[in-house]
């Protein structure tokens, strides 16, 4: 994960539910990345770029546990969220694949699309670069940066797991 | 001295082997139970990463896997997901895999004795909040959350703050549970409860059934709960009863200390309490009947983890006996479970329900998830007992999807138009 992150902003409202991430019925779908926010904003699947971020309101990711939607967001190359607030399971999910999701209060009515912005893990702070404007961000508990930091709970369980094999041949011998 | 804990608190302390917990701490706990329904196939596909020697489930008698969406699979791809899951739970000897036989999750579980007060349970659906019916914290993670549950049987919790809602008086004649939950979404708006614990409380929640109170707990999600309590009484314990390997007696249920904190206290008195329809397309936007003049709809639905238990079809039955659906209406009712499905064929309630030429089908999530059965074509308005009214979340993202109780769906399934039962 890098320390600081510079990208193009992605902006949508509040209550952007998983459905509206990744459609029902494109689940499971190789298309399902065309359709990704597209009731939203139709540019998003065509134009977003690796390395962009999104910017959102409250309650973003409510709904359904469908991890496909942090999911899809990855795959499409964004690198960090940053909302009002989040949904819980969204929260997790997005946490468990490693992409950072920041609550920054105030983030919706300081940057619009197509803005530029910085953003730093050391001090939490998200820079408007268009603007200037300055927001802090809530400082991601150590307990969950650890995760992120270890490239998500899949990776941090394989190593796990690997000790684990590693454990039980030493107790062979 | 311990300090007074709410239910959640309790539970997570001792899942985490802690003597006491405080809201936003984070902990690592065991967990009782995971459940996996068409998520395991996510998992599957991540467990075939791992070495061969260490790819097991942590204990196979914790691990509940069944199908509810996409049953029977309409696809070659649902099928394909479906015979990757099967063919994992046999090879992880899983001691309680359902298929595609028993119903829907939230259903099952209970009513196959998996869940006791008391227990933290995880599912890979987001209304695994069910559970606080029956007093077990339960809630919803995603496949990779539900990866590491399977591998280790532990995840980190943060302990989350406890809401109450306070229901007095009682309700009136075909005004139901689903009513009091979408009158809350309505007034205090979807964010409600997001990340917090809810404990119900009150006379109308005391005297409600197991069945309504599910709904209570289920709908709670959608309010951004991450537990979802109704009261722990010796309803639960006769719900439970010939259902669990080991009886449960009320020192099973775990009630909340006198003096545990509770960060907000809401209050609804419910004895006037008008049926409630959450419009299109959030939860909460949410108006009396009274409200709604002529909303024509094509498709009603009476069915899911939120509405499709016995008491749902009843109502729905008591309503339409006598009537016909509608000739521009088409109404489908699907019992949340094979045991559900039984008892209502068993009570003349299908028979009823057919008559009025509703079309039953078989124990699955149906049209509430927009990928199976029973999906909208644009310029189309749903009434649904379902959970959820998203844009396209039952097929046209230009359909309209009203959310209400069975008794509403089923009054407005014989006009034609969204209609208070008790205009009939």
């Amino acid at each position: 994960m890098d320390k600081v992150i510079k990208g193009k902003v992605w902006k949508f409202g509040d209550d952007i539910d998983t459905d509206l991430i990744t459609p029902g019925k494109w689940l499971g779908s190789p298309e399902l990345k065309d359709h990704v926010l597209e009731t939203e904003d139709p540019d998003f699947p065509k134009q977003v770029q690796k390395g962009d971020v999104i910017v959102a309101g409250k309650n973003f990711g409510c709904g359904s546990s469908r991890e496909t939607a942090p999911e899809a967001l990855l795959q499409m190359g964004i690198v960090a969220t940053f909302c009002e607030s989040y949904a819980r399971i969204y929260y997790r999910n997005s946490i468990g694949l490693g992409l950072p999701p920041l609550i920054v209060p105030g983030v919706s009515k300081e940057i619009e699309k197509g803005d530029e912005i910085e953003f730093s893990f050391e001090t939490f702070k998200l820079k408007n670069l268009r603007t200037g404007k300055e927001l802090q961000a809530e400082r991601i508990p150590d307990f969950l940066l650890e995760i992120l930091e270890g490239g998500g709970q899949e990776k941090i369980l394989k190593k796990k797991l690997k000790q684990k094999l590693k454990e039980l041949r030493a107790k062979k011998e | 001295m311990v300090r007074p804990m709410t239910i959640a608190e309790k539970i997570l302390a001792r899942a985490a082997g802690k003597e006491e917990v405080k809201p936003g701490e984070y902990l690592i706990a065991k967990i009782d139970l995971l459940m996996a329904h068409i998520a395991a196939a996510r998992i599957v596909a991540r467990f075939m990463g791992f070495p061969a020697k260490v790819r097991k489930v942590f204990d196979p008698e914790k691990v509940v896997v069944l199908e509810d969406h996409f049953v029977p699979a309409p696809t070659v791809f649902a099928a394909n997901a479906q015979k990757m899951i099967r063919e994992w739970a046999f090879k992880q000897n899983l001691k309680y895999f359902y298929d595609i036989k028993a119903g829907i999750c939230h259903q099952i579980l209970p009513e196959k004795g998996h869940v006791r007060p008391g227990m933290l349970i995880v599912g890979t659906d987001s209304h695994t909040t069910t559970y606080g019916a029956y007093n077990a914290a339960g809630t919803g993670i995603g496949d990779t959350d539900g990866t590491v549950a399977a591998a280790l049987g532990e995840l980190w919790f943060k302990v989350p703050e406890t809401i109450r809602f306070v229901l007095d008086g009682k309700l009136p004649k075909y005004v139901m549970s689903k009513d009091i939950i979408l009158k809350i979404a309505g007034d205090y708006k979807a964010d409600v409860a997001c990340y917090k614990s809810i404990e119900f409380v009150g006379k109308a929640a005391e005297d409600m059934s197991i069945a309504s109170r599910a709904t209570l707990s289920n709908f709670s999600m959608e309010l951004g709960a991450k537990f979802a309590f109704t009261p722990p009484d010796n309803k639960i314990i006769d719900f439970l009863k010939g259902r669990t390997e080991k009886p449960v007696t009320s020192d099973d249920l775990v009630k909340p200390d006198e003096k545990a904190e509770i960060e907000k206290i809401y209050e609804l008195d419910v004895s006037d309490l008008e049926p409630q329809v959450a419009c299109p397309h959030t939860v909460d936007n949410v108006k009396p009947v009274s409200e709604l003049k002529d909303v024509e709809i094509q498709q009603a639905f009476i069915g899911s983890c939120t509405n499709g238990r016995l008491e749902d079809l009843k109502i729905a039955a008591e309503i339409l006996k006598g009537h016909k659906v509608h000739k521009k209406t088409r109404l489908l009712i699907i019992p949340a479970s094979q045991e559900i499905y039984k008892a209502a064929i068993k009570e003349g309630i299908i028979e009823t329900l057919i008559d009025s030429e509703a079309i039953i089908c078989n124990p699955n999530c149906g049209p509430c998830f927009g990928a199976h059965m029973g999906m909208l074509a644009p310029k189309e308005n749903c009434i649904s007992a379902s959970n959820r009214n998203f844009k396209g979340r039952m097929g046209s993202e230009d359909a309209g999807i009203y959310l209400a109780s069975p008794a509403v769906v089923a009054a407005s399934a014989i006009t034609g138009v969204i209609t208070d039962p008790r205009t009939l």
